[in-house]
């Protein structure tokens, strides 16, 4: 059977009503925590992993799927109208699409949002379905070695290749393997840095880190500001259609957007912003309206849309085809595939073809729910901006102890969520990336355990995880991802590289 | 966060430095904890205390990276803080932390709901301590009841659902 099939199986799956219903419940989620200040995709899923124990893991998936699609419509929202991007992706969008709304034409640039949203959301998640099961038998072949150098590839590109310190992503890579050291070894059974405690033998649970860092650290980042103003939201006037000029202006750069974004979050490099980047300097660079970027150009908005969406998609490549996370919300939701019981991964797709393919296709549902809820729903959504601060953070720590106490009603867990929780407020402080620390937390264990695997295989060879071309040339590309970057700062070329800072989403 | 500018100033950063000795702490304490693991590295050559050993060793050359930024100046700027707020809401999870198991989680949870609105600006604790307890009590029936979730129930849960 080809893809075609495959698709058309995952469709007639995913049309269950019981799974459409948690699909629209993800997507509604999903574009409310987006449209909401300072939550972002991964917390929420984080947020709601504990809820979703004794639910039905196809279910619970499609939840966690459509709320971050959800979340990359929803954040673009809050960049246009209130000029504070929900989630890092959306930065770029307040550039033009807040000019827009301030110039009485946020209807427009809300529209152009949604619609470039839909279709990157829908070729990309095509291309997603096309392509696994090319990737999934190149990956049959990945041994041992294969997928330690893909995951060290990971490290670099989430720590070091992009942001602005190679030193403080770096820092926050290894105080997540740090922390992934923690807990029972896997291999021989001994305990590590659990000094006695039982509930440390299991390891650190992802979810309490992660809702500790985003939830808390976050919260607590903002409570600590100065100036406390609550920003102003600029009003919808008029109509949200586009005009003739409109569409023209921004069919192609939906396109673009679609074509630089998939790619970037396909490959192990980071999350969806950098997308986002590329796809406005291109549009600047390609656009007959070249005075009015800056001023609220139209394809400032359509084009770095379209991409943030598309990379979100092609983050599940990875995810889906190699069990490899390359953002936060990604390794979020491998914790949450874990949750059941389930390794993303080749093996995946032979073993339970059905939730897989119901879950690639769950998305192309989901993009057409959210198309639906953004645009004739749009005041809805405006009115969830004006929520003030004191209770927007006050409910927001409820449901993270919520979570954390949920899944482990233990002191010790919510004092680790409380430790972490400063940890990642002094993380903010002094500028350290949140997502190499959730990474490595995740991928460390996986790491450790390829590696161990492949040098018994070799008897303790080091120069056999070279001998693979596939493992040299992975290996040769994270050491370049390394080193390139730190001569480009060296060399006082690194405004570009913190350009590109990879943020927590 | 990303939109941080350096500012460089030519004096060593007293709070890198800080950060840097904290890193060779968790170094210290991760050998420390490696040396008395039985180092079965079988076939491989590699046990279960090597990877430590290389996550220390990492952490400690990064220590040594952070003291050299430090001493540069390298450091970011920081946004000033104010700490009041900030401590407000470390209190209120700590006193969650404390009463979770003694008054239930509605209690313990509307008082962290009522010191996070305190440090973002809602002063009047009359108004919203009984707002966040009532707010916290709905979640907990929620949750518990309909979800099954543990969440430890305390006087108040008792009170209105006295079989749970």
């Amino acid at each position: 059977m080809g893809a075609f099939d495959f698709l058309m199986q995952g469709l007639a799956t995913a049309a269950d009503p019981m799974l459409l219903f948690y699909a629209l419940i993800g997507v509604t989620l999903g574009t409310a925590v987006g449209v909401l200040p300072g939550i972002g995709p991964a917390l929420t899923v984080a947020l709601l992993l504990p809820v979703t124990y004794r639910l039905d893991p196809a279910g619970s998936l499609i939840m966690f799927a459509g709320i971050y699609y959800g979340g990359m419509y929803g954040g673009s929202t809050t960049s246009i109208l209130l000029n504070t991007p929900g989630e890092s992706a959306s930065i770029i969008t307040a550039l033009e699409g807040n000019k827009m709304a301030r110039k009485g034409r946020g209807g427009p640039a809300l529209a152009t949002a949604a619609i470039g949203s839909f279709i990157a959301g829908l070729i990309a998640t095509l291309l997603l379905a096309f392509l696994a099961p090319t990737i999934v038998k190149l990956a049959l072949v990945f041994g041992p070695r294969e997928y330690f150098a893909l995951m060290v590839l990971a490290f670099v590109t989430v720590s070091a290749a992009f942001g602005d310190s190679a030193l403080r992503g770096l820092t926050s890579l290894f105080l997540g393997l740090a922390l992934a050291c923690v807990g029972i070894d896997q291999l021989t059974g001994q305990a590590r840095l659990s000094f006695g405690q039982a509930e440390l033998l299991d390891g650190i649970e992802v979810t309490t880190m992660a809702v500790a860092m985003f939830a808390v650290g976050e919260a607590l980042f903002i409570a600590g500001q100065r100036d406390q103003h609550d920003d102003e939201v600029t009003a919808v006037k008029g109509s949200v259609w586009m005009s003739r000029s409109d569409w023209a202006r921004s069919w192609k750069p939906w396109l673009r957007g679609t074509v630089i974004g998939f790619p970037i979050g396909a490959m192990p490099a980071g999350g969806a912003e950098i997308g986002t980047f590329l796809s406005y300097a291109t549009e600047k660079k390609l656009s007959k309206h070249p005075e009015e970027f800056g001023q609220g150009a139209i394809e400032g908005v359509a084009g770095p849309e379209a991409a943030n969406n598309a990379s979100a998609a092609g983050t599940l490549v990875p995810l889906l085809t190699l069990g490899l996370p390359t953002s936060a919300t990604a390794a979020i939701m491998l914790a949450g595939f874990q949750q059941f019981g389930l390794q993303p991964g080749p093996l995946l797709f032979a073993t339970n073809p059905t939730l897989v393919w119901g879950l690639i296709a769950s998305l192309l549902i989901a993009n057409a729910m959210l198309l639906v809820l953004n645009l004739p729903l749009i005041g809805l959504w405006v009115k969830l901006l004006t929520v003030p601060k004191p209770w927007l953070y006050a409910g927001i720590l409820l449901f993270a102890t919520l979570g954390t106490i949920g899944a482990n009603p233990s002191s010790v867990e919510l004092g680790m969520l409380l430790g972490f929780g400063v940890l990642g407020y002094v993380m903010r402080l002094y500028g350290y990336p949140i997502a190499p620390i959730v990474v490595g937390l995740i991928l460390g264990p996986m790491a450790e355990q390829q590696l161990r695997r492949a040098l018994s295989i070799s008897q303790g060879d080091w120069s056999y995880l070279l001998h693979s071309p596939i493992a040299a040339t992975l290996l040769g590309i994270a050491a370049l991802a390394l080193i390139v970057p730190l001569i480009l700062r060296a060399r006082g070329k690194g405004q570009v590289l913190a350009q590109l800072a990879g943020d927590e989403d | 966060m990303s939109d941080l500018q350096p500012q460089t100033k030519r004096r060593p950063d007293g709070a890198a430095l800080v950060i840097a000795a904290g890193l060779a702490v968790i170094a210290g304490v991760m050998l420390w904890d490696s040396a008395r693991l039985a180092d079965l590295g079988g076939y491989s050559g590699v046990g279960p205390a090597s990877v430590p050993r290389v996550v220390a060793g990492g952490l400690l050359g990064l220590a040594g990276w952070t003291v050299l930024a430090a001493l540069r100046g390298d450091f970011p700027e920081r946004p000033p803080q104010r700490v009041a707020p900030v401590l407000w809401i470390v209190a209120g999870l700590a006193v969650q932390l404390l009463l979770l198991h003694v008054a239930g989680f509605s209690i313990a949870t509307g008082i962290l709901f009522a010191c996070t609105a305190f440090a973002f600006g809602k002063r009047n604790l009359a108004m919203t301590l009984p707002i966040g307890i009532a707010f916290a009590f709905v979640v907990w029936v929620v949750f518990s009841q309909l979800l099954m979730l543990h969440l430890p129930p305390g006087p108040l849960e008792h009170l209105f659902f006295p079989g749970g």
